[in-house]
């Protein structure tokens, strides 16, 4: 496969280098919304599409900044344009799917503030993708988010059965789920390029 | 807010709460992303936590200055516009200082932008405090994340490379726990250290209940 191949850099994304497990980017939402298994789902399906629409306006708006030369506004113009497609985003699953709406509660609009998608978006400007691999490189950031996000679900919906020492419960106990799921991820690190 | 009382005095407190009592990283779990990610050397950790404060105090004293100005509606992009001005100015000021720990921290760097402890601060103080009150609080929460960090950092540095800032603690004949300064030996630190806080919170807890039943005869 060619490190610059569709499938290499979607697979690269979702399981190799995946923004989870392997890059720590969006573990606020990765801790706060994996106690069940569906707001899991739905969180990352939402956090996928935002994901889809800020790398794509990414794109065209650091070709517009390349072309007159104030890369100094990235960052700011990023941020600006991740925090309109949240609202997009939440205003439509408000509209549609008020249950949904009412069960992700706060961390909708945290997703403006979920690293991995301004990461994302840093990312393919770094590695100069062009508009097709940022696509392909924002499907499978999304896709590796909601696997891990479900993988950490499931395993802490059978944890709530266990009994575990009151002073490993809550936050402790997932961090170090969460480090144990990272370590199997690293099995798939030779697979693939930074 | 005009007529209500506020109150405006700063105590040791404003400072200390951010540092123990509401810890954004051991108590609050805010802005874990860069607290696992770069904290593989102290060297990275000091960085971080130092670039960090920065960003924190600069947008505490703008965000509070402006509080009368901006909007209800629009305050959150607003607050978000003001602190990534500051990112970017850190972001530069790093690059220009130290090539090697731009490269080492980064897409993290520009990332402080979407820390929460950053976001939630101006939102929950800043917004609400006079400039001063919103500094001395900010460099508490700052010094907090810091601290956190160089816990994490230490461990990490010591067990995964037999080093701290550089220089070998263990000698040669050491190997070095490598797993450590990837990325689970960073999910596993800090567990370890929130278990260590869970136990001495419950111990004082402990004691306390027992020094209560102790008077109560």
């Amino acid at each position: 496969m060619h490190a610059d191949s569709l499938t290499f850099i979607f697979l690269n994304a979702a399981i190799v280098n995946n923004f989870v497990l392997a890059l720590f980017l969006g573990i606020c939402p990765f801790l706060g919304v994996s106690a069940k298994l569906k707001t899991a789902v739905s969180m990352g399906f939402a956090t996928t599409l935002v994901m889809l629409i800020s790398s794509i306006c990414a794109y065209a708006i650091n070709s517009l900044l390349v072309a007159y030369d104030m890369e100094f506004l990235r960052l700011i113009s990023y941020i600006a344009v991740i925090a309109s497609a949240v609202q997009l985003v939440e205003m439509s699953m408000k509209k549609f799917s008020p249950a949904l709406f009412r069960a992700l509660g706060i961390f909708l609009p945290l997703i403006t503030t979920n690293c991995a998608i301004l990461g994302l978006a840093l990312f393919q400007t770094a590695k100069e993708y062009n508009f097709v691999q940022s696509v392909s490189y924002a499907l499978g950031a999304g896709a590796g988010f909601i696997l891990a996000l479900v993988l950490m679900a499931g395993l802490r919906e059978k944890l709530e059965l266990a009994e575990v020492p009151s002073v490993s419960q809550g936050a402790a106990l997932s961090l170090m789920l969460a480090g144990i799921l990272s370590l199997a991820f690293m099995g798939f690190a030779g697979l693939g390029a930074q | 807010m005009a007529g209500r009382k506020r109150d405006d005095t700063i105590t040791a407190d404003t400072f200390l709460e951010g540092i123990w009592r509401e810890n954004p990283v051991f108590v609050m779990l805010l802005g874990m992303c860069p607290v696992l990610a770069v904290t593989n050397s102290v060297m990275n950790a000091i960085a971080m936590g130092v670039a960090t404060t920065f960003v924190l105090i600069g947008s505490s004293t703008l965000v509070s200055l402006l509080r009368n100005v901006i909007p209800k509606q629009v305050r959150i992009a607003t607050y978000i516009v003001i602190i990534a001005t500051f990112v970017t100015i850190v972001d530069y000021i790093i690059q220009a200082i130290s090539l090697d720990l731009y490269n080492a921290l980064g897409a993290f760097i520009q990332l402080i932008v979407v820390n929460c402890i950053i976001l939630g601060r101006a939102e929950a103080f800043a917004s609400k405090n006079r400039p001063l009150k919103s500094v001395v609080s900010g460099l508490g929460m700052g010094t907090g994340f810091t601290i956190a960090l160089l816990c994490l950092g230490s461990v990490r540095e010591l067990l995964g490379s037999g080093t701290l800032l550089g220089f070998s603690v263990f000698g040669a004949q050491f190997e070095p726990w490598v797993v450590m300064i990837l990325p689970p030996g960073g999910f596993f630190v800090l567990g370890a250290w929130l278990l260590l806080f869970n136990w001495l919170r419950e111990r004082k807890a402990r004691l306390e209940l027992k020094e209560e039943t102790v008077h109560a005869r």
